[in-house]
């Protein structure tokens, strides 16, 4: 149960912004320009931002964010959905580039305590073709998602068993992107009809 | 030295808000809003979990910055030194230290927050409001902190950066000036 009154039956950070929408929409707004737009040089693909958003939340233990981020990720990466499972399991072993892990080992590092993030951690992402903005947007997407999972775990909200409930949260993601759910004047009471 | 090429003469945060300002707008609205806007904490006592989230984090710019605010706006220099040091023994009312406690166990890591750390906060008088701002504040320095040191920016050692910036965060608050921060000429 949430340790504040949210509204009721509406999971993980949507009960969040749906409860304090002014905040909420800069949340979402933040979410749209690192997970859908990037640093001018940056490589990465969206599909390999949801998916560093979806390794960072599972280190945190935060299921809601890691299951609907994966989801995402593997909606964006369509045909080739199995490297989200395979990474999220073992970045070492997945069929994924070089540079996506040495950005995923910076990433590791922001999670459990960003002073530690070398310059033999950056040396190596660089000299797998990680460029300025890769490494910095990797590290903001870490350090982000280290807030989005403390906001949805410290207010211990729902967090959905089932895997259908998050599919379809990552085709929206994937499709829609991250807008701020719309809630009708004096409709408070069944937010629950906005969910999609 | 940072692990990528930042304006030498904007240390710490500043120069990361200024190198990808697509994401440094929102993160400037949200500052705004949870420090400066209408709260029942008054702006002095939301400067606190900042510091105090930032010393746990060991992130001394963001600490030294939010420290020098927090003694700005409370008038003296030694709440939120005392806060740093030992929540429960610091001079401050017993809702504001199980409100901290709550920011501690957000630092740690969410799921940290237990329901009897809620308790303590409601009946010692907290709301709702003030239970999910302390949370999503905490939330958001841990955010800067990471940001801040996982690219490894520069801390100014000398106090006075500090008071300028306490000055200007206090005053002006967490806004972009308007025209940015163009590099001194002379």
């Amino acid at each position: 149960m949430p340790h504040i009154t949210l509204p009721d039956g509406v999971p993980g950070i949507r009960s969040l912004v749906m409860y304090r929408p002014d905040t909420g929409q800069h949340l979402y707004d933040l979410a749209q320009a690192l997970l859908r737009a990037g640093s001018p040089d940056s490589t990465l693909t969206d599909a390999e931002r949801e998916l560093i958003a979806a390794f960072v939340s599972k280190q945190n233990q935060t299921n809601f964010c890691m299951n609907s981020h994966a989801a995402a990720s593997r909606y964006l990466y369509a045909d080739q959905r199995d490297v989200v499972d395979q990474t999220l399991v073992d970045p070492a072993t997945a069929p994924i580039s070089e540079k996506l892990k040495a950005l995923l080992a910076i990433a590791s590092h922001v999670q459990a305590d960003a002073r530690t993030v070398s310059d033999d951690l950056v040396a190596a992402a660089r000299a797998e073709g990680a460029t300025d903005g890769d490494i910095h947007d990797t590290v903001l997407i870490a350090a982000s998602f280290c807030m989005y999972n403390r906001y949805v775990d410290g207010l211990a909200t729902l967090t959905p068993t089932d895997p259908a409930a998050y599919d379809a949260m990552g085709e929206r993601m994937g499709t829609l992107g991250y807008q701020l759910p719309k809630v009708k004047a004096n409709d408070t009471a069944s937010p629950t009809t906005h969910l999609s | 030295m940072p692990h990528i090429p930042l304006p030498e003469q904007l240390p710490g945060i500043t120069g990361l808000l200024e190198y990808r300002l697509d994401t440094a707008a929102p993160i400037r609205e949200l500052t705004q809003i949870l420090l400066r806007g209408e709260s029942t904490l008054s702006q002095g006592e939301r400067e606190l979990i900042a510091a105090l989230v930032s010393s746990r984090n060991c992130t001394n710019f963001c600490e030294a910055a939010h420290t020098k605010a927090a003694d700005i706006l409370l008038g003296d220099d030694e709440t939120a030194r005392a806060v740093k040091h030992d929540i429960e023994t610091a001079p401050i009312s017993e809702k504001m230290k199980a409100l901290l406690q709550i920011a501690a166990f957000t630092q740690k890591n969410g799921r940290e927050v237990t329901p009897e750390a809620i308790t303590r906060a409601h009946e010692a008088g907290a709301t709702d409001r003030e239970i999910h701002d302390t949370v999503l504040i905490a939330a958001l320095f841990c955010l800067y902190n990471k940001y801040v040191d996982g690219l490894a920016t520069v801390a100014p050692t000398n106090p006075a950066f500090y008071q300028t910036l306490g000055e200007r965060i206090t005053g002006r608050g967490y806004v972009r000036p308007p025209g940015g921060y163009p590099v001194p000429t002379s």
